[in-house]
């Protein structure tokens, strides 16, 4: 028994020690980027949607020959959206993937405490979707996102809340995370300077379905229109429940509930119909990306949500790394700092914080049959 | 205080304990019996919400559209598949571990919990998914501004929560299968001895036990329209707290537990704040374990010699 269990492990010490040759034989010809998302637990949807654009954007970067004579490898990293789970890959991305760079991760109370690993490894992250103003508020050189800011997206809902719908009385709920109270907060920060003050702000809590006593809530303070800072998941049976209590208020929410699921998660487009939501001018549209938009469909995956931002942000990766012909984040960061960079979601440059120099948050409404279209 | 609002969120909470409840049954049932608590039991419970969206696409896709018929063809085969399924863990995870230590089924539990997640989001995805609506309509109470309502799927979930814990009770306390369960609890050995298959029984106990997620399944996945891989984890918690509160083993205990859990969060969110309703929960589930340690409704456990 001993004896048999000495042999399995130095048999487990061999192919350990076999994989880590292998990995250091490899990484000579390879650059390895990290694609950091949830890929278990209930925001699953969304790790996909990173996966599938980074995974394309690398397979296109390799046919095209590659960055430099290097081939990309993309390695998938899960934080399920938790904090924790965020460090932990975070950490094996560094210590054991040893990637050059990161592409991550979603949500950002994920993004936040991961970038602090990437900083100490001094290895550059940018963020595909990650929206909350802190993650380059912190003064980090080597924190870059693809996306726009919770603050930006937050003026442009209480904007539209007070101006167009002309709401009197907006309620707010959000889902007490990083992202979804950030957003919430800077939606009313907006709304407070155009002179409406919120009648109802509460939170709820992700992974339940049942808000009704929430809706009844809504209900009670005789709201016009009400906007949920969360994801899909939440805001799916939260516009189901408010519908089914005969509560018309307008419902409004930010850029996590461009999914399709979030039509199956209100379990219809009869209850999604009216709802506004903010997001970037809609990638499906632009023509930079119409070849990488054709190449997906034809894959039979509609490049929904934030696929193409997964993808643009390879690209401006891949872009920092050809121009400097290295991964060093200083050279890398200085370089998105000063350059800009043709993505397929167009051209893109960074502000010295690293937050996109244009952010292009527009209104969109759903319709009856479960699409969405740009006011 | 408007009368009406405070009907409704009366009505929520019962709806949402009657929820509660239904789960918390399932896991009373097999603590009741073998002593270990099946945290499985969550996500047998979303197996089951996969089965109602299977079943339902077949049932309509062979034409048949009468709703009685659906929903008791859907009810009973969700029921069988899921139970079979609980035969199934029983058998890979928990029998192997009988007579060792109370912990290793704990740990077997949690890892089977694991696995069943892992094994319909890589099989089903992890996109949400949805089921039509079957039952639609709503009994209002009230005038044109002012109401209080409930759905008819709703009525359904508290009324079939009750018939569940009614029935469960009357096979424990009254029939062949029951006396069988009582005694394996008392004292496995002994009644192994006088001839009863306990093996057998415990596997019936996890069927039945697994049946009860099921019709939770069906019912809870036509009054939310939408379910996705990871509904078991906090609704499973959430249940859990139920059957504990109503002291675990105590059928109709399962029930009060839930319908005390759902009132104190529905009323608790609807008056005070929605952000601290599951502290409150907690608060009180602490507070009644202090006076009653073995809960509400739950007998003290007496020491073996």
């Amino acid at each position: 028994m001993l004896k048999r269990s000495f042999w399995k492990s130095l048999l487990l010490a061999v192919m350990i020690g076999g994989l880590a040759i292998a990995g250091t034989a490899n990484a000579a010809d390879m650059i390895k980027i990290g694609v950091a998302g949830p890929h278990t637990g209930g925001y699953a949807a969304f790790g996909e949607q990173f996966w599938r654009g980074a995974e394309q954007a690398a397979k296109d970067i390799n046919t095209a020959g590659g960055i430099n004579g290097k081939m990309i490898e993309v390695v998938k990293a899960d934080d399920a959206c938790e904090p924790k789970q965020a460090v932990s890959v975070a950490n094996r991305l560094m210590d054991v993937d040893s990637v050059q760079a990161v592409a991550g991760h979603y949500c950002s109370s994920s993004t936040i405490p991961a970038s602090e690993i990437y900083a100490d490894a001094d290895v550059l992250v940018m963020t595909p979707g990650s929206t909350n103003p802190k993650i380059t508020e912190r003064q980090m050189k080597g924190v870059f996102r693809m996306c726009g800011r919770d603050d930006q997206q937050g003026a442009v809902a209480a904007n539209f809340i007070i101006n167009n719908l002309k709401a009197k009385r907006v309620a707010v709920i959000h889902d007490k995370d990083s992202y979804g109270q950030g957003l919430a907060d800077a939606m009313i920060d907006r709304m407070k300077a155009l002179g409406v003050t919120e009648v109802l702000y509460e939170g709820l809590t992700r992974g339940e379905k049942d808000f009704n006593s929430l809706v009844t809530k809504v209900k009670s303070v005789k709201a016009d229109a009400l906007f949920f800072g969360g994801l899909h998941t939440e805001a799916g049976p939260l516009v189901r429940q408010l519908r089914e209590q005969g509560i018309t208020a307008d419902f409004i929410s930010g850029d996590a509930i461009n999914s399709a699921d979030f039509v199956t998660a209100a379990g219809g487009p009869k209850y999604v119909d009216g709802v506004y939501m903010t997001f970037g001018q809609d990638p499906l549209t632009l023509k930079t990306g119409r070849d990488v938009i054709e190449t997906f469909r034809a894959s039979g995956y509609e490049p929904e949500g934030y696929t193409l931002y997964a993808y643009a942000t390879i690209q401006a990766l891949t872009s920092a790394m050809d121009a400097t012909n290295s991964t060093n984040l200083d050279k890398m960061a200085d370089w998105l700092h000063g350059n800009s960079v043709n993505t397929v979601l167009g051209e893109k440059s960074w502000d010295s914080k690293g937050d996109l120099k244009v952010s292009d948050f527009v209104m969109y409404q759903w319709d009856a049959k479960g699409k969405f279209r740009q006011l | 205080m408007d009368i009406y609002i405070l009907g409704q969120q009366l009505l929520n909470g019962l709806t949402l304990g009657s929820i509660y409840g239904l789960i918390a049954i399932g896991y009373t049932m097999v603590y009741g019996i073998i002593g270990m608590i099946n945290f499985a039991h969550g996500d047998i419970y979303m197996i089951s919400a996969y089965l109602t969206a299977i079943i339902l696409s077949l049932i309509f896709s062979l034409g048949i559209t009468s709703l009685p018929v659906v929903l008791l063809v859907t009810l009973f085969l969700a029921m069988a598949i899921t139970g079979a399924y609980g035969w199934a863990i029983e058998r890979v995870a928990y029998r192997p571990l009988r007579g060792s230590t109370r912990l290793a089924p704990l740990i077997s539990a949690i890892g089977m919990s694991l696995v069943l997640q892992s094994y319909v989001q890589i099989s089903q995805g992890a996109r949400n998914q949805g089921v039509p609506i079957l039952i639609d309509g709503v009994v209002r109470l009230g005038g044109e501004e002012q109401f209080v309502q409930i759905t008819y799927i709703q009525i359904l979930i508290v009324i079939a929560s009750f018939i569940g814990m009614a029935a469960l009770t009357y096979i424990i306390l009254k029939t062949s299968l029951g006396r069988q369960c009582r005694a394996t609890q008392q004292d496995r050995k002994m009644a192994a001895i006088l001839g009863i298959n306990t093996n057998r029984i415990i596997s019936t106990v996890f069927v039945i036990g697994s049946s009860m997620a099921a019709l939770a399944g069906v019912l809870v996945t036509l009054n939310y329209g939408s379910f996705d891989f990871f509904i078991g984890f906090v609704i499973g918690i959430k249940a859990f707290t139920a059957a504990v509160l109503g002291g675990i083993g105590s059928l109709p205990g399962a029930m009060l537990g839930g319908i005390v859990l759902g009132m104190a969060e529905g009323l608790f969110s609807g008056f005070v704040s929605s952000d601290y309703k599951d502290v409150f929960a907690f608060a009180l589930l602490v507070l009644v374990l202090i006076f009653r340690p073995s809960g509400l409704l739950g007998k003290p456990e007496i020491e073996k010699v």
